[in-house]
């Protein structure tokens, strides 16, 4: 498996990862040799066996409906890189 | 150093009934030694020496008052990816170098309240992604049995704390290895529940499926000890499972007979040292000089396909989790940007470091149009087998042990230019986090000078069976009071 510059960058693109131009290099390199190494994976036979998503077999845990005290915002945004009027400062969406 | 720094939970317990010792001196002399031995190992990122000694002061009351539990007044480090209220939670990333969470992980709360002292928060791989401690985005930590080698990872700084009388105990997250391997390089004891048996709220997510909390000690009584006080069902983690919460401690008796260990072949292959391999099956005939049938024969023939297999899922997981890293809510954020999408990239370019990237790229390969059915789907159906052979084989074993990782302590630098060389270090430990299953990695010997573990699995739920066998194996040796001369 060839994972190359372009494969990459297509990758960081669906991530939002910045790459660097050596970066994308040594990433190619690295992401072949693993990908590489898993194709052995194809030759296990699988045929018939059902996938695990989970190692405990849980579905639907559901609490009762009750109203609890939530962390004050001032508490929250005490960690926001950006805010204002008790909100988070995003960039503009639309330019 | 003292050897007031050497204390196991249960002996330092003791004393502060006693009145023999306070948590208080108990605290300074930890911090004395964190002091002492920190330029050389590194394994905090942050001391919380006021902290410590408020909380010290307070448990000192407490035990006064003839209140303390097992754990009152012992001081302990925490992993920096579980969260702390007031101190920073760094998950040794830049993207967290300066975040301090508004509350406390459920972990924390439960040591809390049970009097809690806290030194601090210990050094691990960025987001708990490595194998060495080399991936910190601060600095390296260094084993302390030989400063050259790592000490495994992620939780290297939980386990060599506790290795050099830093901490009593500490807790780490293992979601393919992260306890068990570094309590093996650092000869110390790592247990990782049976996912489901500690919460995970407030637990930096890595690997939802797979991560597990759990206490690295420095002797099989004192993981029993932790494990009872954070165990448990919580309601704030969905995944965490209700089932009763026996006493740990009661399972703790010096034999094995009656008990039939199972050593599965497949972890004895290829790439495994040799000094280890002599190291680990030594043990395994001390098992059966306590009493133990050995079935050598045991086969779990998926073995081979577990590190392809974790390293589809975790990196799946993880790019889900780590998405929420985006520079707007909390962590670093890159301020020269032309766009919202550009501030984001930056943000994440900047803020995770390469085996992070490494990691977020692979998983979002693997879940993407065209590929999800060959990996991600693939690796799903090939983790039911692996689960299958687990419970087939405890059909027949009451436990199964293995050696923890195939190798000594590796030198610093050697394998960071080579990601599959790094992920081979926990080709021992995470088939068991793919299972879901409980694994304890206890000191087995030496090979020159270096430490060797030896991991002893369990059925889901069953800790007290493996916490038992390494309890006989470990009353039987001296492995465990062994200490790195510094």
């Amino acid at each position: 498996m060839k994972f190359g510059i372009e494969e990459v960058q297509h990758i960081a693109l669906l991530a939002r990862l910045g790459v660097s131009e050596a970066d994308l290099e040594m990433f190619s390199g690295q992401l072949s040799d693993i990908l590489e190494n898993f194709e052995l994976l194809q030759k296990v036979d699988t045929t018939g066996v059902p996938p695990t998503s989970h190692p405990v077999a849980l579905s639907n845990v559901i609490r009762e409906d009750e109203v609890t005290p939530s962390l004050p915002s001032e508490e929250i945004l005490a960690n926001a890189p950006r805010e204002e009027d008790g909100c988070f400062r995003v960039r503009a969406v639309l330019e | 150093m003292t050897d007031t720094c050497y204390l196991t939970i249960h002996e330092a317990h003791e004393l502060l009934q006693k009145g023999e010792l306070s948590s208080e001196e108990l605290t300074k002399a930890a911090l004395e030694r964190v002091r002492e031995v920190e330029d050389r190992v590194s394994s905090f990122v942050t001391v919380t020496d006021e902290l410590a000694l408020q909380q010290a002061r307070r448990a000192d009351k407490r035990i006064k008052a003839g209140e303390a539990s097992p754990l009152t007044g012992i001081p302990a480090v925490i992993k920096d990816n579980m969260c702390t209220r007031g101190t920073k939670t760094t998950c040794s990333s830049k993207m967290l170098e300066s975040f301090v969470p508004p509350y406390n992980a459920t972990v924390v709360e439960k040591l809390d309240a049970l009097g809690f002292v806290m030194i601090g928060k210990a050094n691990m791989d960025e987001f708990a992604m490595g194998s060495s401690n080399e991936n910190s985005a601060f600095y390296p930590t260094s084993n302390p049995w030989d400063r050259e080698r790592v000490p495994g990872g992620s939780s290297g700084g939980s386990a060599v704390a506790v290795a050099c009388g830093e901490a009593v105990y500490a807790l780490g997250s293992d979601t393919g290895g992260s306890i068990r391997q570094p309590a093996g390089f650092c000869s110390v004891v790592g247990l990782k529940p049976t996912y489901g048996r500690v919460s995970r709220y407030g637990l930096v997510a890595f690997a939802s499926s797979l991560d597990q909390i759990g206490p690295l000690t420095r002797d099989v009584t004192d993981a029993a000890l932790v494990l009872n006080a954070i165990a448990g069902h919580d309601p704030r983690d969905s995944t965490s499972v209700d089932v009763p919460v026996p006493d740990y401690t009661q399972c703790l008796v010096p034999d094995l007979k009656g008990m039939r260990v199972g050593v599965p072949k497949e972890y004895f292959v290829e790439g495994m040292e040799s000094g280890v391999e002599e190291v680990v099956r030594r043990a395994i005939d001390g098992l059966a000089e306590l009493g133990a049938e050995i079935d050598w024969g045991v086969s779990l023939p998926s073995t081979a396909s577990a590190l392809a297999c974790y390293y589809i899922i975790a990196p799946s997981e993880a790019m889900a989790n780590l998405a929420r890293y985006d520079g707007v809510k909390y962590g670093f954020s890159a301020r020269e940007a032309d766009s919202m999408w550009d501030a984001m990239e930056k943000t994440r370019q900047h803020g995770f470091g390469p085996e992070v990237k490494r990691r977020i790229m692979l998983g979002t390969y693997a879940l993407s149009a065209g590929y999800y059915d060959a990996y991600y789907l693939k690796a799903q159906k090939v983790r039911t087998l692996i689960t299958r052979e687990f419970a087939e084989a405890f059909g027949e074993c009451d436990a199964l042990v293995t050696p923890t990782s195939p190798t000594v302590p590796f030198r610093i630098g050697e394998r960071v230019d080579d990601p599959l060389q790094m992920y081979l270090a926990d080709v021992c430990t995470l088939p068991i986090n793919i299972a879901g299953i409980p694994g304890v990695s206890v000191p087995a010997g030496f090979v020159d000078g270096l430490p060797v573990g030896m991991q002893i699995l369990g059925r889901p739920f069953g800790e007290e069976t493996l916490l038992r066998v390494a309890y006989a194996f470990e009353q039987a040796t001296e492995w465990s009071r062994m200490r790195p001369a510094m």
